[in-house]
């Protein structure tokens, strides 16, 4: 009951946040409207703006948009994700589908590298000393500095973007393996040497269940990472993606579908860390 | 005065062929050399040996436990009885061979129960049966938990985790591990340590129950002297290493006491049992004035 009443009231909190927020910045946004641009012109007149790629009635005219045409175009972006209209005019789900691609391929990569590696460090001291220094040079790089040595090497923009996803997800995961592996309890270890269990099994009965909360919040914080970088390296590499679009529609001086894309990567960035939250929580254990 | 003649002679009742300190050289009583400890001796300070020349032998189907304070090395000697630890110097063999590393046919019974958490009763318990015999099918694995975790009266508890029992069910689900690899020897480190004394109470009437009914052969650290005299049929007494006026003297053994009270003796009568008081005065002694705590 106390709980409940807890939620409830935070929950009336943060519509009034909300309320308040919105309503701040429609006040903001009110000003005196320029959209009379076209009044005084004949149609002819307008069309041939139109066609000049100045639209006289368009809302993008009207300086900073208020909160009721980033409603309009949210609801038109997500009535119609799929579309496809060249290269410059995608659906935003296709946008965010390359993106997340990217984002999946790079990360996978990244597992696949950080995870083998992690255990090995973990498990042997001297490996640790001995690949000690370059992860520590190498981890603090940002890895949109990595681009150009991704694009003269790599030759695709495509892959570039995933590389720069790869090196930046590698270094936490990394980390926390083998900070993981290397906290494993003596005592598990022990029970397992004395059972006389084969090496491959004691890595994967024994260790990975035992470092796994601590692997998983080094892949939080590496897809948490990621996806702060994928809308960098797509604003370099451009083509598709969301930070692609983003860029794009500042191309276009669309601030309202920058507005609805900047709220986009957010809402999809809260999911992917809710996933990787709900996956630390299946493996967490208690002593 | 009263006091002394007492304990001289109850030491030279108990212990006939053991005069202090006991050398190498001398043989155990009638026992055949199941487990066979030779001259180990552990140093992490070249100079200053934790315990050396210890020697001793257990018997199939004997109860030994070791009694000294903390430092004086039991856990070590234990620990290099599992192949879990080497010793600087010395032998170890069992049934003939020569004890190089950890093996299925010495289970432990850690301090700290070391169960895995993320595992069940019943998963903890297969993982061992599991590495004992690999070839086995579900069902075989699966009756062989069960009646293993029955053994220790968990039967109730076998689907929950770890973190939802007690320190004393804990404890007893890593003992039924033990024994379901139904081990040659079963080495305990001090397993009732952390519990309180009516739980340690139970476990230990179960442990001795379970114990006799196997004939298995135990090892057993234990701070509790009423521990040892109620379960072990002899008790090695062990001195820290200290330093004297003739220079550093490494920790070793000092005494094999023999319990001289009937097998059969039960924790409600241990204590009316005659002879009790005087091997308890005896072993108390020696913790307090010689055994020498740092």
């Amino acid at each position: 009951m106390k709980t409940a009443s807890l939620n409830l009231r935070a929950a009336l909190v943060s519509l009034l946040i909300f309320i308040c927020f919105v309503g701040a910045w429609q006040l903001a946004t009110k000003g005196p409207s320029i959209g009379g641009a076209s009044s005084g012109m004949t149609a002819e007149e307008i069309e041939y703006a139109k066609m000049m790629g100045k639209d006289p009635g368009a809302a993008k005219s009207t300086g900073f948009p208020p909160p009721i045409e980033v409603a309009k175009a949210t609801w038109a972006h997500l009535s119609d994700p799929f579309y496809d209209k060249g290269p410059n005019d995608k659906g935003i789900g296709i946008q965010l589908a390359h993106s997340l691609a990217r984002v999946g391929l790079g990360f996978l990569l990244a597992v696949i590298v950080a995870i083998p590696v992690g255990f090995l460090i973990g498990m042997s001291p001297l490996m640790r000393k001995a690949f000690d220094p370059f992860v520590q040079v190498l981890k603090p790089i940002s890895p949109l500095a990595w681009m150009p040595l991704a694009l003269y090497t790599l030759k695709d923009s495509d892959v570039s973007g995933i590389f720069v996803i790869f090196i930046c997800s590698v270094w936490p995961m990394l980390i926390n393996t083998a900070f993981g592996v290397a906290s494993v309890k003596r005592e598990w270890l022990n029970v397992a040497s004395t059972l006389e269990v084969t090496p491959l099994r004691k890595a994967f009965r024994v260790i990975l269940p035992a470092a796994a909360p601590t692997i998983l919040t080094g892949m939080r914080i590496s897809m948490g990472i990621a996806w702060l970088v994928i809308v960098a390296a797509e604003m370099l590499v451009g083509g598709t993606g969301v930070g692609y679009f983003v860029w794009n529609e500042w191309n276009n001086l669309s601030l309202t579908n920058v507005i609805f894309a900047v709220l986009l990567i957010g809402v999809v960035g809260m999911v992917l860390d809710l996933l990787f939250a709900q996956a630390q929580k299946a493996v967490t254990y208690v002593e | 005065m009263w006091n002394d003649t007492q304990v001289r002679e109850s030491t030279a009742r108990l212990v006939p062929a053991a005069t202090t300190p006991v050398t190498p050289q001398q043989k155990e009583p009638a026992m055949s050399g199941y487990l066979k400890i030779e001259r180990l001796s552990k140093a992490y300070n070249p100079a200053k040996p934790v315990f050396a020349d210890v020697s001793f032998e257990i018997g199939k189907g004997e109860f030994v436990c070791i009694i000294g304070h903390s430092g004086c090395g039991k856990t070590t000697i234990l620990n290099v009885l599992a192949g879990l630890d080497t010793a600087t110097s010395g032998n170890v063999f069992m049934d003939g061979r020569e004890v190089v590393g950890p093996s299925l046919e010495r289970g432990v019974v850690f301090q700290s129960h070391a169960l895995m958490p993320w595992l069940t009763v019943r998963q903890n318990i297969a993982f061992a049966v599991k590495s004992r015999w690999p070839d086995w099918n579900k069902a075989q694995v699966t009756a062989h938990v069960e009646k293993s975790v029955a053994l220790v009266g968990l039967s109730h508890a076998i689907d929950k985790k770890p973190s939802q029992l007690s320190g004393g069910m804990k404890q007893r689900v890593g003992i039924a591990r033990a024994f379901a690899i139904e081990p040659k020897m079963l080495l305990l480190d001090e397993p009732f340590g952390a519990l309180d004394a009516l739980t340690r109470g139970t476990i230990q009437d179960e442990l001795m129950a379970i114990v006799r009914d196997t004939q298995q052969t135990v090892f057993m650290i234990t701070h509790d002297v009423d521990e040892a005299i109620l379960l072990s049929d002899r008790i090695l007494l062990m001195t820290n290493g200290q330093d004297t006026d003739a220079g550093y003297k490494p920790g070793g053994m000092a005494e094999v006491v023999v319990n001289p009270l009937p097998r059969s003796r039960t924790r409600a009568d241990l204590h009316h049992l005659p002879g009790y008081y005087d091997l308890r005065n005896h072993i108390v002694d020696f913790l307090v004035s010689r055994a020498k705590a740092h």
